[in-house]
């Protein structure tokens, strides 16, 4: 039971991290139709940016709350401009083409980013010392003693919190509603004097800084990276919102969850090896089933 | 040009530094580097100020050219070339290719560097033939192929390595373990659409790969197999030395021992391997099944209620595509002789399908100029080993953004009822 619990704490954080890099496929999906696969290249470079300022303000002995606001901050800001960088570079000029067009020029701008990382940031996997130590424990007169790090603390709010703020800014805002129109009617949203263009931008820009955060999230939580950890997250990430239903916000957490969680306990309780192997298979029997993940919307084939 | 317009774009051109300043500034401004126990920065600031300023100026120079309202005069000339060749050049051209490619090997400039190549771009344009008929005529989005490929590599090795059966039984034994394991995962997939099978074909191929490394008493784990036995020519082993009892290549034609018979015979072994390939493409485009095919890439409703079972026809799609992948697989295990889960990465599966797309889906030709092109960027780059890969992914986006249909755009049904309406 005690190593339920401590598996179950561990897999929310992993799927907290999962869940806000499928937000960002999930949007861009939503609006523009297309597979984003520079996405999970993009939190990659969230997390070396995270990594370096870490290591500039960890110089500096500024009290660790702070450090962390100023990090969050300047990964934010930087990964938000690859992101709208790789928009404006590799997708914009293909609007309106055929449907796998964007797929392939994302696939070469993630080729691109990963390569290019390593060659500016060197192949070797980089370490981290931990800035975070301690945590809760519970049940201390049993075998088994759950632990929950303040880490772990931190990242599963940090995450509630930045669900909040999307989610506010989604359903409450002028932003959120253009953007629900443009997902909904393109043209129509354009002839209602929406600038559709910057709408996609901004789309952009939230998705790149929410995997932003996620990569300051990996940072801290595993304390190594390298230039191709983009990759499986990425792919993960994907396999979350398709699960939780692609376009659907709420879905992509949910996907998130239960990737993160289907993979602790499978490596937790089954073999690590293939914990992998457990989240694609669920994926493929799930979609069996719910043809468009748990929370997607039926499309409807019209003729 | 007026005083303004250079104004406006000088402001453009300076936004632009500004942004390439955020992006290069972190990731290549501060390197890090580990010393000892931890992580320190080193600042390589020149560089950044070279790429900056390199964007400024690109930006700077298209603006004032778009001003002028010419477009980039490279690109016009170039696409207007490509298009404007016509089926019936495209037949001409494929008949001077395939006799480029026979005598290719005895040109007196072609040497071991030259072979090498040319059998590596062979093996993807191999691959990008069959892959074509599941993305190009079916309209399947299949990013896990190259799982195919490294069943019908591995069921060679293992076969060949445990029987010691000779390559040409084990050859089609590999595209039938490929085809199986094409519908065995067709079966429940190929009823989602589009994007949905893109991403479980992926996942596909990464379990694949996945087994692969952990399977250990058969896979051998990630340090693969070796020693694969070599191909021989029709039963005369390529060995200086042969075994007793045993004739090789060279004492029964009389020559001079020389590796590059080996090589010369792998060449025209996936040339012919790749022809098939093509042959079986075209006669099968004219035949129900491959007319059905395209008509479900067109429209899958109208299919349905003219009474074409999609699943079925997309499995048969999916499986004659996988056992193609399952034969270049088996050459390639035999050529290199070593196998690893490595060789079968997801980025494999993108190229191949960079060169089915960019070569303009359902395009025969088109795979082949795909292939050669990207094989050949990278090969041009091998020098500067580091960017190889993002000349590639470059070249991807590039021809992406300014041909969208790819190289040779050729998606018209191969038969229409009323011939064709031009």
């Amino acid at each position: 039971m005690e190593y339920f619990i401590q598996q179950l704490v561990n897999g929310i954080t992993l799927g907290s991290i999962y869940g806000l890099i499928a937000i960002g496929y999930t949007m861009v999906y939503g609006i523009i139709g297309m597979i984003n696969f520079a996405h999970g290249d993009i939190f990659m470079i969230g997390a070396f940016v995270a990594l370096i300022s870490f290591i500039i303000f960890g110089l500096t002995g500024v009290a660790l709350p702070i450090i962390l606001l100023l990090v969050l901050l300047i990964a934010m800001l930087f990964t938000a401009c690859y992101g709208w960088t790789v928009e404006k570079l590799a997708y914009k000029p293909l609007r309106g083409s055929f449907r796998l067009a964007p797929l392939i020029s994302a696939l070469g701008m993630s080729i691109v980013l990963q390569n290019y990382v390593q060659v500016s940031q060197g192949a070797r996997v980089k370490p981290m010392q931990p800035l975070f130590s301690g945590g809760l424990e519970f049940f201390k007169d049993s075998e088994f003693i759950v632990t929950v790090s303040y880490l772990q603390i931190f990242i599963v709010v940090l995450t509630i919190i930045l669900m909040g703020i999307f989610t506010y800014l989604i359903t409450k805002t002028d932003l959120g509603r253009a953007q629900r129109a443009c997902e909904q009617d393109r043209t129509m949203t354009a002839l209602l004097g929406i600038n559709v263009d910057r709408t996609i931008s901004i789309t952009f820009i939230i998705g790149s800084s929410l995997a932003s955060v996620a990569g300051m999230m990996f940072v801290l939580y595993y304390g190594v990276i390298d230039f191709y950890i983009g990759f499986l997250a990425g792919i993960k990430a994907f396999t979350a919102a398709v699960l939780g239903g692609i376009g659907s916000l709420p879905g992509a957490m949910l996907g998130g969850l239960l990737i993160g969680l289907i993979e602790t306990f499978w490596a937790g309780y089954v073999s690590l090896e293939y914990k992998d192997v457990a989240a694609f298979s669920v994926l493929i029997v799930v979609l069996i089933f719910f043809p468009t993940g748990f929370l997607g919307k039926p499309d409807i084939e019209k003729v | 040009m007026e005083k303004k317009d250079i104004i406006q774009s000088f402001k453009d051109s300076l936004f632009t530094g500004l942004i390439a300043l955020a992006l290069f500034g972190p990731i290549v401004g501060l390197r890090t580097v580990s010393k000892g126990e931890g992580l320190f920065i080193t600042p390589q600031w020149g560089v950044v100020f070279f790429l900056v300023g390199l964007c400024i100026l690109g930006r700077f120079l298209i603006n004032i050219n778009s001003a002028r309202r010419t477009e980039l005069k490279i690109f016009s000339t170039l696409s207007s070339k490509f298009s404007s060749i016509t089926e019936d050049k495209a037949k001409h051209f494929a008949i001077t290719g395939i006799l480029f490619a026979v005598i290719f090997p005895f040109l007196p400039f072609t040497d071991r560097y030259f072979m090498d190549v040319a059998i590596m771009i062979l093996t993807y344009i191999m691959l990008g033939w069959g892959l074509n008929i599941v993305v190009g005529l079916a309209g399947l989005l299949d990013l896990g192929y190259v799982a195919f490929y490294a069943v019908g590599a591995y069921s060679y090795a293992l076969i060949a390595t445990t029987f010691g059966w000779s390559f040409w039984i084990c050859l089609p034994l590999a595209g039938v373990f490929a085809a199986f394991f094409g519908i065995l995962l067709g079966f429940p997939v190929l009823r989602l659409r589009g994007d949905y099978l893109a991403i479980v074909t992926l996942g596909f191929g990464e379990i694949i790969r996945i087994i692969l490394i952990n399977w250990y008493e058969v896979t051998n784990g990630p340090d693969g197999i070796t020693g694969i036995p070599r191909p021989s020519f029709f039963g005369l082993p390529f060995k200086r030395s042969p075994d007793e009892g045993e004739t090789s290549f060279h004492l029964f034609f009389n020559l001079e021992y020389s590796t590059m018979h080996r090589i010369i015979f792998l060449y025209y072994l996936i040339l012919v391997l790749a022809l098939i390939t093509n042959y079986f493409t075209l006669k099968i485009r004219k035949l129900p099944v491959g007319r059905a095919w395209e008509a479900l890439r067109e429209d899958e409703i109208a299919c349905k209620s003219l009474g074409v079972n999609p699943t079925n026809t997309k499995l048969t799609a999916f499986a004659i595509g996988a056992m193609f992948g399952g034969f270049a697989g088996s050459f390639f295990a035999t050529r290199q002789a070593f196998i690893s889960p490595e060789s079968f990465t997801f980025i494999e599966s993108a190229i191949i399908v960079a060169i089915v797309v960019l070569g303009g889906m359902g395009s025969q030709t088109g795979v082949v100029l795909a292939s050669i092109f990207l094989i050949g960027i990278t090969e041009m780059f091998r020098d500067l080993e580091q960017f190889r890969m993002i000349a590639f992914g470059g070249a991807m986006v590039l021809i992406m953004v300014f041909k969208p249909k790819g190289i040779l755009a050729n998606r018209k049904p191969t038969i229409l009822m009323h011939g064709d309406k031009k």
